[in-house]
């Protein structure tokens, strides 16, 4: 008995799409679930991870805060949320944004951080603006770290959001639940296959990004050394 | 300092708790055994429960009140699930066990491999009779049961005059059912409200909790509107909700009765039996409720309601 074929086959069977649910369903219920989280942490994320970055300041907290809000487990927060709130998507949302934070804001304000010290001045030198810097040469050059933490975070996501119908939320979770709970080990397996997919798909696209967003300027001379984060002091804005 | 000092004294108590579990955990390592020495006596009784606070609650009624009668029982309670002690009483180590006539039906029916045939509480208890191994009896089921029910908020009831599930005819709006998923497949699910009673279900969430806290504050915000709860849960009582009845026995009934061994003379199956006959499910919920609300012991529980029903002095 190949417990992994009967998952691709429990996959493949037609009969298991259509309907609230199906396959097709869940799998666009999870992607939504997680497209909306990753949207809504970014969001949060991403302003802030900068402004740490472009000043330098609050570093020690964001890092602190964000690295300590890591360790809370999802289902835990899930439950608790839901007690408050009730269930349905809210609950399980806030959680996976909560999850999903860390990992962007520490893509954000490392890629600013890893602006050439001497780029920045540069910039300055030839007059431009706080706000044109951080337009016109920490964003572009950090955004390939940006992206590698909304890849980071994309991959968490869609791996957890598993549990986003543990209260009634939707998504792949349903199939791993219900599996679990009446023995169908090959419906569970077959959730689990298809939440490893999409995580992969997810990887492939973000790497395909990362790669696409990095500057020409970059890639036709990468400085060798790497600046340690002591010897830089930043600019403060306003 | 004081955070040293504190730390030191919580590692202090860690160890003095984790070596109490241990040491009980030493002295009850072979409690199955001990039943059977004491065959031909005739005296001693081993009263067993599984791993579940009412179950235990209803273990002490019968501990106190054959106690009561002259017997001397031994308590080997807590002992896990059907699994790994209904091998245990088959083989005559456990005198008196509380059971659920219809999860114990399914589970020796299944044992014997063929399926329990279900219907009312007294076709049930028939059924188990019959199928119980040499050696073990059922003495007389409860009124008592603690099952799956279909379970509504007060208002709902009242807004739709519910009282049984058939009666859920009645509602107008959709209703949307929440409990663990696989609640969607089981025979007694939403499929089975309408083809055994017509009664159209828009929707089902998934709520894992097995008719816990999230279930019942779905329930009672109203994001549900019917859902699976045991019947003997005292968050029934204590949310105002209302376990909808079921005279056309969708679910298994799950009334409450002693199993017991070939050592449970006339006298003793007496004993049990007026326990059995005064324990109603309003009274295990309040049982249940004493222990998850207030608290209390499930010997102390136990002792209030024999006193309470006359059962012992």
């Amino acid at each position: 008995m190949n417990l992994l074929g009967e998952g691709f086959a429990w996959i493949l069977d037609l009969a298991h799409y259509g309907g609230l649910n199906g396959i097709d369903v869940r799998l666009l219920q999870h992607l939504a679930i997680s497209g909306l989280v990753l949207l809504i942490a970014a969001v949060i994320a991403i302003p802030v991870g900068y402004l740490v970055g472009h000043t330098g300041r609050g570093r020690a907290l964001a890092v602190g805060l964000s690295g300590g809000v890591r360790a809370l487990p999802t289902l835990g927060l899930i439950a608790i949320l839901a007690l408050s709130i009730g269930i349905g998507l809210e609950a399980p949302v806030i959680a996976l944004v909560v999850l999903a934070i860390p990992s962007i804001l520490a893509g954000a304000y490392s890629g600013f951080e890893a602006v050439e010290r001497g780029t920045i001045d540069a910039a300055r030198a030839v007059g431009m603006t706080e706000w044109q810097i951080v337009r016109k040469v920490e964003l572009p050059l950090g955004l390939p770290l940006l992206i590698g933490g909304l890849r980071s975070a994309s991959l968490q996501v869609i791996a957890t959001a598993t549990l986003a119908d543990y209260i009634g939320g939707g998504g792949l979770g349903h199939f791993i639940f219900l599996g679990l709970k009446t023995n169908k080990y090959d419906e569970m397996l077959a959730g689990s296959i298809l939440v490893v997919v999409l995580a992969l798909v997810s990887e492939a696209v973000f790497s395909i990004i990362q790669r696409l967003v990095v500057p020409a300027g970059v890639t036709a001379g990468r400085p060798k050394d790497v600046r340690v984060r002591s010897s830089r002091s930043r600019a403060a804005l306003g | 300092m004081f955070t040293a000092g504190r730390g030191r004294l919580v590692a202090l108590g860690a160890v003095v708790v984790g070596a109490a579990i241990a040491l009980s955990g030493c002295a009850s390592s072979d409690p199955l055994s001990t039943g059977g020495s004491t065959a031909g006596a005739g005296k001693t009784l081993v009263v067993g429960s599984q791993d579940y606070y009412s179950n235990e609650i209803i273990a002490q009624l019968y501990t106190q009140a054959l106690e009561n009668g002259g017997y001397k029982v031994q308590q080997n309670f807590r002992i896990g699930q059907r699994e790994v002690y209904l091998p245990q009483l088959e083989a005559g180590k456990i005198d008196v066990f509380p059971e659920y006539i219809g999860s114990l039906d399914q589970a020796v029916n299944k044992g014997l491999g063929k399926t329990a045939p279900g219907g009312t509480a007294d076709e049930v208890y028939t059924d188990l009779t019959s199928v119980l191994p040499d050696g073990l009896k059922v003495l007389d089921k409860a009124k008592a049961a603690d099952q799956n029910s279909w379970t509504v908020t007060k208002a709902f009831a009242k807004k739709y005059d519910l009282t049984d599930i058939a009666s859920l005819k009645n509602v107008t709006e959709p209703i949307t059912v929440g409990g663990n998923s696989e609640l969607e497949t089981r025979p007694y699910g939403p499929t089975a409200l309408k083809s055994k009673y017509g009664i159209n279900i828009a929707g089902f969430k998934a709520v894992e909790d097995s008719g816990g806290p999230l279930t019942v504050k779905a329930l009672v915000d109203n994001q549900i509107q019917l859902a699976n709860i045991y019947t003997a849960d005292p968050n029934i009582k204590s949310n105002g909700l209302v376990a909808l009845t079921d005279p056309g026995n969708l679910f298994f009934p799950d009334n409450v009765a002693p199993v017991v061994s070939k050592k449970v003379d006339a006298k003793a199956a007496k004993i049990l039996n007026a326990v059995s006959a005064k324990l109603s499910t309003a009274d295990l919920v309040k049982l249940n409720d004493q222990s998850v609300t207030d608290k209390k012991s499930a010997d102390a529980i136990a002792k209030a309601w024999l006193k309470d029903k006359g059962l012992v002095k």
